[in-house]
Formats: C-alpha cells, sequence, structure tokens
C-alpha cells in the first residue's frame, strides 16, 4: 500500500502563494505520491495568534490535527513553513505541557489526537530514492541559492529539522534534480515575516541584505519553501531596488517549482 | 547539566512572564547572544538582553514602552541560541500578552492593529481573507495609501481574492469564544 498524506496548504496556499498550492501538487501527481486536503481546514493562527494568546494559537493548530484524523491519516503535510511551524509547535507543546494538553481539548471541545505526524514537503521528497532517474529536463544555466527562512527550522528542538544553523535537506533536493545550489550565510536569515505590513521598512533592509549576499555569491535565482517569505521576497524586491539604487533582478520559486521544471511538469501547471 | 539560576530574588514582572509563558527570565546570564543574532535589532531601542534585564529588575515603565517587543518578528534565532534555553521569543510573546491584558498603549500600535486585524478575520471567516485583513487594518491605522501599489500588483496576479470562502468560519468563532472563556476562568483562578 502506498503511503497517502494529509495535505494541509494553509490560507496563504490559496491566495498570496497559489504557485506553490499547484506546483506542489503537479509535482506530487508526478511523483505519484498520494496526497488528500483536508476537509474544513482553518488557519493555524499564523504568525499573529502567539502573540496574543497562547492557547488559542495552539488551539487552531490543533483543530486540523483532529480533522486530519477524523480522516483516517496519521501523516499531515503542511507546505507552508509558517503552518509547518505552528502545528509541530502545537504537537511539542501539549506533550511537554499535560495540563496546556487539557485546555486545548476543552477549548476544541473534543479529545485531542493521538498520533498525527506532522511533515514537510522537503521531507517527504528527501526520502525517495528514485529522484534523479525522473529528471527529464536539465537546468544548467541555474544557479541557486536556498532560502529556508525562520520557520522550518526553528526552534531546533521543536522543529527537529536537520542543522537548524546550515540546513542542507532543500539544497540536496534541488542537487539531486541536477540543479547547481549554492553555499551561502544567509539560509536561515529572517525576511522580517509578518512586519511587511506595519514596519516595511525593516522588511526592506533584511530583504536587501539577502538579496546582495545572494548576488554575491553569483545566484541568479533563490528558491524558497515560505509563502510570507516569497512575498517579501518577490513582490517587494522593486521597492527594495528603488531604495537602495540597486539592480538585482533575482527570481524568486518555490523550490516545488524548481523541482516541476527538472521533472518535465508542464510550466503552466507550476504556476 | 540543568541551566542554574543567576538570582534568586525575582520580579513581579518576571513572575508575570514566568506564568504567562513558562520562561524564567532569571535564567539569563547576560551572554548577550540574544542580541547578537537578532536581524531586527538594530531597530530596537533595548536589546532583547537588555529587556529581559529590564524584566528581572522589575522595570515595568521601560518594558511596555519599549518598542522592542513589537518590532520582533519570531523568527526565533535567539530562542535557538540562549544557552540557558530561555524562550526569548516566547518572553516577547508574554510581554505583548501583558501589556494587552492591561489595556497598555503598546509602542507601535500598527503592530497590535495587525494582530487584532488578522485574528477578527480568522475569527469571522475561518480562513485568512487578506483583502478583508487589509482592509480591517487600515481601519484601525488609517494608512489607507500604504502599500496600495503593491496591492494592485498582487490583484492583478491575481492573488488576492475578492470573496472569502468563510469555510469553518463557525468552527474559529467557537474556538475563539471557548479560548476566551477560559482565559477568564484561569485569570479569575490565580487572582
Amino acid at each position: 500500500m502506498t503511503m497517502k498524506y494529509a495535505y494541509y496548504p494553509g490560507c496563504s496556499l490559496h491566495s498570496t502563494g497559489a504557485e506553490y498550492d499547484v506546483s506542489f501538487r503537479a509535482v506530487c501527481e508526478k511523483l505519484g505520491i498520494d496526497i488528500e486536503e483536508i476537509k474544513g481546514w482553518i488557519c493555524c493562527g499564523t504568525s499573529t495568534a502567539h502573540c496574543t494568546s497562547r492557547l488559542l494559537s495552539l488551539a487552531l493548530p490543533f483543530e486540523n490535527l483532529c480533522l486530519a484524523e477524523k480522516m483516517g491519516m496519521t501523516d499531515l503535510v503542511a507546505s507552508c513553513a509558517a503552518c509547518f511551524a505552528r502545528l509541530r509547535t502545537a504537537i511539542y507543546e501539549a506533550n511537554e505541557d499535560p495540563e496546556i494538553a487539557g485546555h486545548i481539548s476543552k477549548a476544541l471541545d473534543k479529545p485531542l489526537p493521538k498520533s498525527v505526524n506532522v511533515l514537510s514537503p522537503l521531507e517527504i521528497f528527501c526520502d525517495r530514492e528514485s529522484m534523479a532517474e525522473a529528471v527529464t529536463r536539465q537546468l544548467p544555466e541555474l544557479k541557486v541559492v536556498c532560502y529556508y527562512g525562520c520557520l522550518l527550522t526553528r526552534p531546533s528542538k521543536v522543529m527537529q529539522f536537520g542543522e537548524c544553523e546550515y540546513p542542507m535537506a532543500m539544497d540536496e533536493l534541488l542537487s539531486s534534480l541536477g540543479i547547481t545550489t549554492l553555499d551561502w550565510s544567509y539560509k536561515t536569515d529572517c525576511c522580517g515575516g509578518a512586519l511587511a505590513m506595519t514596519r516595511t521598512d525593516v522588511v526592506l533592509k533584511l530583504t536587501h541584505d539577502i538579496f546582495e549576499e545572494a548576488k554575491a555569491v553569483g545566484a541568479n535565482a533563490i528558491a524558497v519553501g515560505c509563502p510570507l517569505c516569497h512575498v517579501n521576497l518577490d513582490t517587494r524586491q522593486v521597492e527594495v531596488e528603488q531604495e537602495y539604487g540597486a539592480q538585482y533582478g533575482l527570481p524568486i520559486f518555490y523550490f516545488t517549482q524548481l523541482m516541476g521544471l527538472a521533472l518535465g511538469v508542464a510550466t503552466e501547471k507550476l504556476g | 547539566m540543568d541551566p542554574i539560576l543567576t538570582i534568586t530574588s525575582r520580579s513581579q514582572l518576571a513572575e508575570a512572564v514566568l506564568s504567562e509563558s513558562g520562561q524564567d527570565v532569571n535564567l539569563c546570564y547576560q551572554c548577550r547572544k540574544c542580541a547578537a543574532g537578532c536581524s531586527i535589532s538594530y531597530a530596537m531601542d533595548y536589546k532583547p538582553v537588555q529587556l529581559i534585564h529590564a524584566i528581572r529588575l522589575g522595570m515595568d515603565d521601560l518594558v511596555f514602552s519599549s518598542k522592542t517587543v513589537w518590532l520582533c518578528a519570531s523568527c526565533e534565532t535567539c530562542t535557538t541560541r540562549c544557552p540557558q534555553e530561555v524562550d526569548v521569543a516566547k518572553v516577547m510573546d508574554a510581554v505583548k500578552i501583558i501589556a494587552l491584558r492591561q489595556g497598555l498603549k503598546p509602542a507601535i500600535p500598527q503592530v497590535a492593529s495587525f494582530y487584532k486585524a488578522a485574528l477578527a478575520n480568522i475569527k469571522k471567516c475561518g480562513r485568512m481573507f487578506e483583502l478583508g485583513m487589509i482592509v480591517g487594518l487600515k481601519l484601525r491605522t488609517f494608512e489607507f495609501f500604504k502599500d496600495a501599489g503593491m496591492g494592485v500588483k498582487m490583484f492583478k496576479k491575481g492573488k488576492l481574492k475578492i470573496v472569502p470562502s468563510f469555510r469553518g468560519a463557525w468552527t474559529t468563532w467557537k474556538i475563539f469564544r471557548r479560548v476566551k472563556r477560559l482565559e477568564k476562568k484561569e485569570l479569575k483562578h490565580l487572582t
């Protein structure tokens, strides 16, 4: 029996990060990975809930875990890095603190699911050995830096996602598909994330640093796995260029889009 | 080896942070790794390590009038690097939660408005409805033309939906209500 994953796209992938959603689905289809979207999923509380209420920030993700369990699934894949972090944090905190687990259960008015694993798409794809054979398109002109952002790897105790200061999962995945990835020191530096709407000046400074470093190591594209990072790096790039009088012209791809290109998925299916 | 406490006299504020977040700031021995690794510390009036010190000393006025916690983007670099395993990002959250609960004026009101707009949106729509959230934020901050160009750009790319889905709205509404009730009960229990 092949493995089936409950798929939690999250709010961004239904709107601002739509190309991550379509390219993830297309790559899964190509690789024969079976995913099913969780029925009736709700927002995980994202970067705001934990700033105002700890209980709320844990109850919202747990509702989605309950829904996945109801569908008879034990493995949940969350492609958005922020959702992935919130879901894993909720499980971690409930395991560490039985009292808060009790409160979450009361807030949801139902028992908490016993065992639902939360996975990132990177973790699913990494396990596949036959990846190199599936490559149909060579992309020799691409020199990519992988930008993991904050939420995939931190805090390491909770996320358990490779080496938190210098992760390699995305680099290894893209390399296995014949795409050149470069070493650089801004893999997990913050892009300003949720401050985009309120303190744009901070976001422009942080993304400027990221672009400068990407250019300095000779990259001609950036790969990301987080819709918040994508908005800041992609949509605000022109603003950064104007502010700092620079010219970057760096295309920002979701890593699933690059995978799709290498695997020969039609470009219109990649968003 | 378990982290070792560096002082034993505790300020009321440190106690409040502890009960809110489970984080004991008195474990801090001022190594400043949190400040050194913080991408945003350049914009903060007090570095994370200074804010922690102020909490330990019970300097409530300084802590609650500081921009630091409102600038924190929760990137968790400090949390990951603290040798005493203080979850600094959680301390930041706790200060914000205490300030909002006490009705204190946030040092950067727009950030608090953003939280309120986003959460009101999730409560009512079930899933984040970006356009509605943006309108909600603008009504709270009166910055009507901020990022208008970017909004138009995203709209043209089809990245902003005009109609919310309302799927899961009833569920989120109930969760928000129960959380509020539970927190009220818990607070009464504490006082």
